[in-house]
């Protein structure tokens, strides 16, 4: 048992491959067996990361879901921002640059658009619950942004770390509720072209999110979305501590 | 060869980050400005051009839609290393600002959808789950 730990723990990155490979085989066999195929195999492995993510971080009281648990370390490095970028940027193989120029201009509008249009529903919710104050207002809008924007501008501005730490539970909320929810709102929402995938990526913008809920819909979507999310958390941290904060110190 | 084809990725990747890194310092953000959104443009051009055709097609074309195939993976990867909990123990302020804000974003899809040259839908999917957009 321990030369199996030792061994284990020596290849991490090759432990989580066959993890995630066995995860997404459960994955496809419940899509078929148990809704068949009405919900998406990779819908149900992302479901099952989360839930994983959650069983692990209660038992280990950390902040990184499985990858806290020491044997599964490896699915941090496979997960982790560098080969999610990587894989992104590889999905964009076949794209065709007429599709993206055909979105160009109200892409852009979209990530304004969304970065704007989060940030006021939190910074609402944030004066609901009782804050008064420019800065964890600010704050609060900014973790609706994404939960990398949160944590910037509160800091930025000084915000107090209470209220930092609810923007970047209020950035992971939404990020995980895109995953899970994108598969299921797509058809409404009329998401089934490149066009409107572009315009979800800036509408959304929280590039994980975005990630997993167009993956669990159609992976063919993942290049256009991925495009302007992009840019959008980049955005957020530009507009959160600048003119987002002024206007709420000027509103308040 | 396989590797030219992952090279490129690698170089575009690279590429792409470096220059957001540039943008963010520029701009004056503590993040990466599109660095990533800039990759897949470069990667995009690249498969288009003459000058990269012996990097793009046969060999090195099957190195790059191997990631590209091993991205569901990456993200499933990605999915079970989230901080599930903080997003569960932020109580109620941050499930409302967190719901709201992608209830309101999924709603403006279709509106802004609208706007300029609209693209066709996609065929519906084959049953090969694991292709992605490669060759499309």
């Amino acid at each position: 048992m321990d030369t199996l730990v030792t061994v284990i723990n020596a290849n991490g990155l090759i432990t989580a491959f066959a993890i995630v490979g066995i995860t997404v085989w459960i994955s496809y066999v419940m899509s078929a067996r148990l809704t068949a195929g009405r919900i998406h195999g990779s819908a149900i492995a992302i479901i099952l990361g989360l839930a994983a993510s959650y069983w692990a971080g209660s038992v280990t009281g950390g902040s990184r879901g499985v990858v806290d648990i020491g044997l599964l370390a490896g699915i941090g490095l496979m997960g982790g921002g560098m080969m999610r970028d990587f894989g992104i940027v590889s999905t964009a193989f076949g794209v065709h640059l007429s599709e993206l120029r055909k979105a160009g201009v109200v892409g852009v509008i979209s990530i304004f658009a969304g970065v704007i249009v989060s940030f006021i529903v939190g910074a609402l919710i944030a004066v609901a619950f009782g804050y008064r104050d420019a800065e964890s207002i600010t704050a609060i809008g900014a973790g609706a942004v994404t939960y990398i924007v949160g944590p910037v501008t509160g800091t930025a501005i000084g915000a107090s770390s209470e209220v930092i730490a609810l923007s970047v539970a209020a950035g992971v909320v939404k990020s995980i509720l895109v995953m899970i929810g994108t598969p299921l709102v797509a058809k409404s929402i009329g998401l089934n072209n490149p066009q409107s995938a572009m315009v979800f990526g800036g509408l959304m913008g929280t590039t994980s999110g975005v990630a997993g809920g167009l993956a669990a819909t159609d992976p063919r979507l993942v290049p256009y979305g991925a495009m302007t999310a992009t840019f959008y958390t980049g955005l957020g941290c530009l507009m959160g501590p600048s003119i987002l904060y002024f206007i709420v110190r000027a509103l308040v | 060869m396989i590797i030219y084809g992952v090279a490129l990725l690698s170089a575009c990747l690279l590429a792409g980050l470096y220059v957001g890194e540039l943008l963010g310092q520029l701009l004056g953000v503590q993040a990466n400005v599109g660095g990533v959104g800039i990759a897949m443009l470069l990667l995009v051009l690249a498969s288009g051009s003459q000058r990269f055709k012996p990097l793009v097609t046969g060999a090195s074309a099957t190195g790059i839609n191997f990631w590209s195939a091993m991205y569901i993976p990456i993200v499933v990867a990605m999915a079970a290393s989230q901080n599930v909990v903080a997003a569960v123990d932020g109580g109620m302020l941050a499930l409302l600002a967190g719901v709201g804000a992608v209830v309101v974003s999924f709603a403006l899809v279709p509106v802004l959808s609208r706007f300029g040259p609209q693209s066709e839908p996609l065929p519906p999917l084959e049953e090969s789950h694991t292709k992605t957009s490669g060759g499309v």
